[in-house]
């Protein structure tokens, strides 16, 4: 019997449409656990590396973590894996709600989508029934109306949806894949789906789950809800927080330029806190977790929608305008299916263009003049691919240079071709210089969590901190206890602290917890409910595997490896490893080299990034180096470097609970 | 027969409808409780407590199974609480035929809520952190004590109502050959 997971994976091809249920090899749940890790090796399989993203020989696979349908609280996070039309290389965007545990309960650990329909469908899964249906009835309809009108159509309020809005169906390149208080927002999974033709995912299941270890799993599941509820370091801050001055005070406004201290003030945030009190209707959680991370709004005149995390702020704050206009627009960008991270930033940069002359009335007729009005313009603009909509709908990167003129210069905190977090900082922070340049996900809320991104002051405090620290390997504490203000950590910690917050998220990742538990967490406050610690032992009880927190991290690793090898046959390559060029005031190139230098020793990788033949055979993941070699990428005999490092690695895993 | 009033323990769980957050914990709790052997499976679909949910309504109802019925009621109430709509049925613990609700998902026998028998409290309020579930026991009066059928008359009782005498008949005497 299979434990935690299902054992089965749902095939789809649109193109012959055809369904299949296709049994999983056991080898492959303990060498990756499952979620992005499994879906990672699917795609390096069977998706040859010169696949235009948005073509049918693209696979999309929605993946449930191996802890899902489990009683391990806050296993919800689906893993939307698949290449992605903004970078070309592998994008893993997540979800949370209740789609993945419904999934697992219909009987399946992932769906992977081939393929392109001749029409725009939908997916129906009932439990062993599995249907691809005719969608043209919700052509242009909003994520949450089709949602909606599929539980109407199918009559059961029980059924889980993942839609796609007009965006996805136009392959906007900022498109989602919305279900309910969750989407996968990132790098354009939505304009994947658009490009299969598959409008929604509908989802009912009525099967058990089974779990290894009952009576000692269910004891320290219970006990963890009253854990999570309590604690005050987990969960989103964001939800209930209504003092923004941090994020508004401090983070850059418009095109990731203008940072306005003093911004916030008494007088707003009452002004503010009455505005939410007018449209906040309900405060949500995802499946089996008793945070409330969500909630709904509803906005006169705009169909209902759940806000998530930061698409709080991030509209009015690329506008100019001030939180009302930030409801308003999400009400429409929710329905079209916007990514709420990376749409604000591509219409404040065509803000910035109109103003500079770049683009003009000719580009933009009947602009209006107000951040609001134009804001509205250019979202309608670009989910239907109207003239300068349809170059602005492949975000900023892309955009700047088929624009030229000039318009490159104002693409100035895109990575990898992806719009980040808008900050404007001093002096550099190595840490985080290493995860924006080395990360997979090329989104720092996603690589970032686990070790704190500045000391704190009183070293007596730190102190506190690190005695309460159960979530950390012994060598962070001495760091940090070491680390005093405005002072670089040696290169070594850097490394670290980079590796070990990355590695958190590729555990998340294949068992399906959320970050707000674990990765993302740990660096506010150091209590983390789920850590390096602690994980392996939930998941030797629900999955029957033998787990320590080396295995977890060699797990990760080897996910991790398997990721970049991905994006190393694609392409990537040390060159492209940069931060946003503006993201620090104050940059060192010779020290930033070095630390690169030291990651890629540290990771087994050459000086190029490439993962060598010795750290993959490592890692049993000898099929990519002979791919490798084969395709020149190595010649085999590239040494690695690292073998000292990695044993410092290792070290880590022997403390803790 | 003595003139002293009888009573007896009322099991209640009081339901805070404002304090749900809809991450169904009671469900993933009850499902495994009633799981054979204990914990070893999950399914909120065999939950004795299912939560009604219309999320973009913002209709959350956690409602606990009760008693079977073989007809569905003749007609519905639809009620508005603070401007929302809910319908009767939101509400409704029975088993019917109008709904898959507190139904086991295989064979489609009704399921009941038990309070979990041999627990200080029952699982469903256990995990419900955020305090939309909450238990209490108080001594009611009662009348004259009421015969309760065995579990198994009300297994057999509504398989009957279900499938007709002569089909139970039929698979029990099958049943008692194999044996």
């Amino acid at each position: 019997m299979r434990y935690a997971e299902t054992g089965f994976n749902l095939e789809i091809d649109l193109s012959q449409g055809s369904v299949k249920r296709v049994a999983t090899d056991a080898k492959l749940t303990r060498l990756h656990l499952g979620g992005q890790g499994t879906a990672a090796k699917i795609l390096w399989d069977r998706v040859s590396p010169d696949v235009d993203p948005l073509s049918p020989d693209n696979l999309l696979i929605f993946s449930t973590g191996l802890l899902h349908g489990t009683p391990v609280p806050g296993a919800n996070r689906v893993s939307v894996s698949t290449f992605s039309p903004l970078t070309n290389l592998y994008v893993n965007s997540l979800m949370g709600g209740w789609f993945g545990p419904e999934l697992k309960h219909a009987g399946y650990d992932k769906i992977i989508i081939h393929g392109q329909a001749s029409g725009l469908v939908y997916l129906y899964i009932h439990n062993d029934k599995v249907e691809i249906r005719d969608a043209s009835h919700l052509q242009g309809k909003g994520c949450q109306e089709t949602a909606a009108l599929l539980q109407q159509e199918l009559k059961d309020h029980k059924i889980q949806v993942a839609a796609i809005g007009l965006a996805g169906e136009n392959m906007v390149k900022m498109a989602t894949i919305d279900h309910f208080n969750s989407s996968a927002s990132r790098h354009g999974v939505g304009a994947v789906m658009g490009s299969k033709r598959l409008k929604a995912i509908a989802v009912r299941g009525t099967k058990d789950i089974n779990v290894a270890h009952p009576a000692e799993l269910w004891e320290m599941c219970n006990a963890k809800y009253q854990e999570i509820y309590d604690n005050k370091n987990c969960g989103d801050p964001m939800a209930h927080d209504h003092n923004e001055s941090f994020h508004v005070d401090n983070f850059a406004w418009g095109n990731a330029r203008t940072r306005r201290s003093g911004y916030w003030n008494k007088e707003r945030e009452e002004q503010w806190v009455s505005k939410w009190k007018q449209v906040r209707t309900r405060d949500s959680g995802c499946y089996n977790c008793p945070k409330d991370c969500h909630y709904s709004i509803s906005y006169p005149g705009r169909y209902k929608y759940f806000l998530k995390c930061f698409s709080k702020l991030t509209y009015c704050m690329a506008a100019f305008e001030e939180i009302d206009f930030n409801y308003d627009i999400l009400g429409v960008t929710s329905a079209y299916g916007l990514d709420g991270f990376s749409t604000p930033q591509v219409l404040a940069f065509a803000v910035e263009l109109y103003e500079a002359g770049i683009l003009t009335d000719q580009d933009l007729p009947d602009f209006p003049s107000d951040g609001a009005g134009r804001f509205f313009y250019l979202v309608e603009k670009i989910v239907r691919r109207e003239g300068i909509g349809d170059v602005l709908a492949n975000g900023v990167y892309a955009a700047a240079r088929q624009i030229g003129n000039g318009a490159e210069e104002y693409d100035h905190n895109t990575t990898k071709k992806v719009e980040q977090v808008p900050l404007k900082l001093g002096v550099i922070n190595y840490p985080f210089f290493l995860m924006y340049c080395t990360g997979e996900k090329m989104n720092i809320t996603q690589i970032e969590g686990s070790f704190p991104q500045a000391p704190l002051a009183d070293p007596e405090k730190r102190k506190k901190f690190v005695e309460n620290w159960d979530a950390a390997p012994e060598r962070f504490k001495k760091w940090y206890l070491e680390w005093e203000p405005r002072q670089h950590m040696p290169i070594e910690a850097s490394v670290n602290v980079c590796d070990w917050n990355e590695s958190m998220h590729f555990v998340d990742d294949a068992i399906g917890t959320c970050a707000w538990l674990s990765s993302f967490r740990g660096q506010f406050g150091g209590s983390p409910p789920f850590h390096l610690f602690n994980l392996p032992r939930y998941i030797t009880l629900a999955a029957g595997i033998e787990l320590d927190s080396e295995g977890l991290l060699e797990i990760a690793r080897r996910n991790r490896n398997l990721v970049r090898s991905l994006n190393i046959r694609r392409g990537l390559r040390r060159a492209v490893e940069k931060p946003p060029e503006d993201h620090w005031k104050k940059r060192d190139p010779e020290m930033e080299q070095k630390h690169l230098d030291a990651y890629y020793e540290f990771k087994g990788w050459t000086n190029d990034a490439i993962p060598t033949k010795e750290t993959l055979d490592g890692l049993g993941l000898d099929y990519v180096s002979e791919d490798f070699i084969q395709r020149g990428i190595l010649t085999g005999n590239e040494t690695k470097t690292s073998a000292e490092t990695e044993e410092k690695q290792c070290q880590g895993g022997g403390n803790g609970e | 027969m003595s003139n002293q009033i009888r009573t007896k323990i009322v099991k209640e769980i009081k339901v805070n409808l404002d304090k749900c957050v809809a991450c169904r914990a009671c469900e993933v709790a009850c499902s495994g409780f009633h799981a054979n052997p204990k914990y070893s499976s999950f399914n909120p679909s065999r939950s004795r407590i299912r939560l009604v949910m219309d999320m973009l309504n913002d209709v959350y109802v956690p409602v606990r199974a009760g008693e079977y019925t073989s007809a569905e009621c003749s007609g519905r109430h639809s009620f508005t609480i603070h401007g929302k709509e809910y319908s009767e049925c939101s509400f409704c613990p029975t088993s019917c035929p109008a709904r898959d609700l507190f139904k086991e998902p295989d064979s489609g026998l009704p399921l009941k809520c038990d309070m979990c028998e041999g627990e200080k409290t029952p699982l469903c309020v256990q995990v419900c952190r955020p305090g939309c579930l909450t238990y209490e026991e108080r001594e009611e009066e009662c009348g004259e004590e009421e015969l309760k059928p065995g579990e198994m008359e009300v297994g057999l009782q509504s398989l009957i109502e279900k499938h007709g005498y002569q089909k139970v008949m039929d698979t029990f005497a099958r049943l008692s050959k194999k044996g």
